[in-house]
């Protein structure tokens, strides 16, 4: 590596497009919604810009907190289902033989393929009323019933006397779910990279000196993964946090998230200073959840060391 | 129950392909197979025209984020500077912050410039590229510079040693050497481009609708098998993309160009 001295010409060359396109294109952007945050709304489309806090203590009254807590609450169980479901994913494609590898890998990566709006709204086939698991749910109710039929319990209608769809769609089950399904991939690949790494010889030589197998898991295999499962946890949390167009789909009257309140400011409410102060909010909310995996995996790698 | 699991990721993928040919309006049972969706989606000039905006912001938004990826992942590699962490950190941040974030500052962007609206046809999706270009761009540096951390130093200085210039250099050592990296790079511009919904929704004008903004319209409004259809269609392509790309990257195919 050089100094930029040695070759300014090129150096400049090389950074000045970028750099000055990041600048005018990201952060001008950024900092003007960050001074619209601090304005007050004055007609359809004029703010002044007064440096009230007004908008930032409005975003945390109780029915934003609330709102804000309930995206925090649900990007995490979609994330530990992630975590949860993936790393046996992740290790059987890591431990699998090398044909089978690339296949399984391909299936995972594929759906990185497809626009992620369109799973989402793939999801309504299957969980609407009429969908998919319903129509399952109902064979297997009737099949039921045919059996009780058979041993004669067929007019005590113990099953109820028609088949309900169970309502798995416009609810926060199915807006968690549906995060799953958007994100999963992005927590099998770091996970899938770090357990392909580990030094097969540790997992042999821990199950040579009487380990069983759970505990080779927990105290050999799952620590060197640290890393990965850090990784995988903020790729899926951060976007997880911010989603809007999952609980739109997907959820109720009461699965707004805090993607949704600030969609609405910006296109519906026309309160921009509002709207960018919670956005704002967020992305501070985003930069702590980053800044706690450095936190954590600085540690780590100071204990390890 | 369908259990979250990546094994049984495709299955409602390969349902809405299925339905996109069913011959029946509510899409509940099979009717026979049937085209007719698809001859409606094209005939719906609204969709054609979103298709079409999608993928000259998708060409427009490979060219110009592969350049700019590929300048930052060089210059990352080759040059030591003050404030590099930090310089490091700022060209990843569109990676990091979340997409609404972004969403929003650039509609308050294009509005608080004024940005004209009334341009004629490619022109009226100009701020749509630059909002694609400033997110994908990051993406494209941190591949190349993947693909940049096994290169050999030595052969650059062994390449000016024999008397190369800079651009000889650049031309006939490393950018040959980064090939595969830049096409995956390129690869990944086009397809973010042309998948992006969250920052085309708040950038999209009446005017500038994009296939997946017209596809989220049309879902919120009922679900019809001609949403399927152009679901397909676009699933179709960025999926061909991908698999053209790889092809382009086998060491078997013959140099062609650095953008691929």
């Amino acid at each position: 590596m050089e100094s930029w001295r040695k070759n300014p010409v090129v150096f400049w060359l090389l950074n000045l497009p970028p750099a000055f396109w990041l600048f005018v294109f990201f952060l001008v952007p950024l900092g003007i919604v960050w001074v619209i945050s601090f304005g007050e709304k004055r007609g359809v489309i004029d703010i002044e810009i007064t440096w009230t806090l007004a908008n930032y203590v409005r975003a945390v009254e109780p029915l934003y907190l609330e709102i804000f807590w309930k995206s925090i609450v649900m990007a995490g169980i979609a994330t530990l289902a992630c975590l949860i479901v993936g790393y046996p994913v992740a290790f059987a494609i890591a431990f699998a033989p090398e044909r089978l590898k690339a296949i399984l890998l391909i299936a995972v990566v594929l759906p990185f393929w497809i626009n992620a709006l369109i799973r989402t709204y793939a999801l309504i086939a299957v969980f609407r009323s009429r969908g998919s698991i319903n129509f399952g749910l109902e064979w297997l109710w009737e099949q039921a019933n045919a059996l009780l039929g058979l041993v004669g319990l067929g007019e005590l209608a113990l099953l109820g006397e028609k088949f309900v769809p169970v309502p798995l769609l416009y609810n926060n089950t199915a807006v968690t779910l549906g995060i799953v399904y958007a994100f999963f991939p992005f927590m099998v690949l770091p996970l899938y990279a770090n357990i392909e790494k580990i030094d097969r010889s540790y997992i042999e030589a821990s199950l040579d000196l009487g380990a069983g197998q759970w505990r080779t898991f927990f105290s050999v295999i799952f620590p060197l993964t640290w890393h990965g499962v850090l990784s995988g946890v903020i790729i899926v949390f951060v976007p997880a946090l911010g989603a809007f167009f999952i609980p739109d789909l997907l959820g109720g009257t009461d699965s707004q998230l805090i993607g949704n309140v600030i969609e609405r400011q910006f296109k519906s409410a026309n309160d921009w200073p509002f709207g960018g102060a919670l956005s704002f909010l967020l992305m501070y909310l985003t930069f702590g959840a980053l800044a706690l995996r450095a936190a954590v995996s600085g540690r780590k790698q100071g204990l390890e060391a | 129950m369908d259990a979250p699991d990546g094994r049984r990721d495709l299955p409602p993928i390969i349902l809405l392909v299925v339905y996109s040919f069913n011959d029946s309006r509510r899409n509940i049972v099979w009717r026979g197979f049937t085209f007719k969706y698809y001859e409606k989606a094209w005939n719906t000039e609204s969709l054609i025209e979103a298709f079409v905006n999608s993928l000259a912001i998708a060409v427009v938004n490979t060219a110009v984020a592969t350049i700019l990826g590929v300048l930052v992942a060089i210059a990352l590699w080759r040059f030591r500077f003050p404030g590099k962490a930090a310089y490091e950190g700022f060209m990843m941040l569109p990676i990091v912050i979340p997409e609404i974030c972004m969403g929003v500052a650039m509609m308050a962007f294009f509005a608080r410039v004024g940005w004209p609206t009334g341009l004629p046809w490619p022109l009226t999706l100009s701020n749509i590229m630059i909002a694609h270009i400033a997110f994908s761009f990051p993406f494209v540096a941190v591949t190349v510079r993947g693909r940049l951390v096994g290169f050999n130093r030595e052969l650059e200085d062994a390449s000016k040693d024999l008397g190369a210039s800079e651009w000889q250099t650049m031309r006939y050592i490393v950018l040959p050497y980064l090939r595969p990296g830049i096409i995956a790079g390129a690869l990944i511009a086009f397809t973010l481009s042309l998948d992006d919904f969250v920052i085309t929704f708040f950038t999209a004008g009446p005017n500038s609708v994009t296939l997946p903004v017209k596809i989220f319209s049309m879902v919120r409004f009922s679900v019809t098998p001609e949403v399927n259809a152009a679901s397909t269609v676009l699933i179709v392509i960025t999926v061909i993309a991908t698999v053209l790309a790889m092809r382009f990257q086998s060491p078997s195919r013959r140099a062609g160009g650095e953008e691929g």
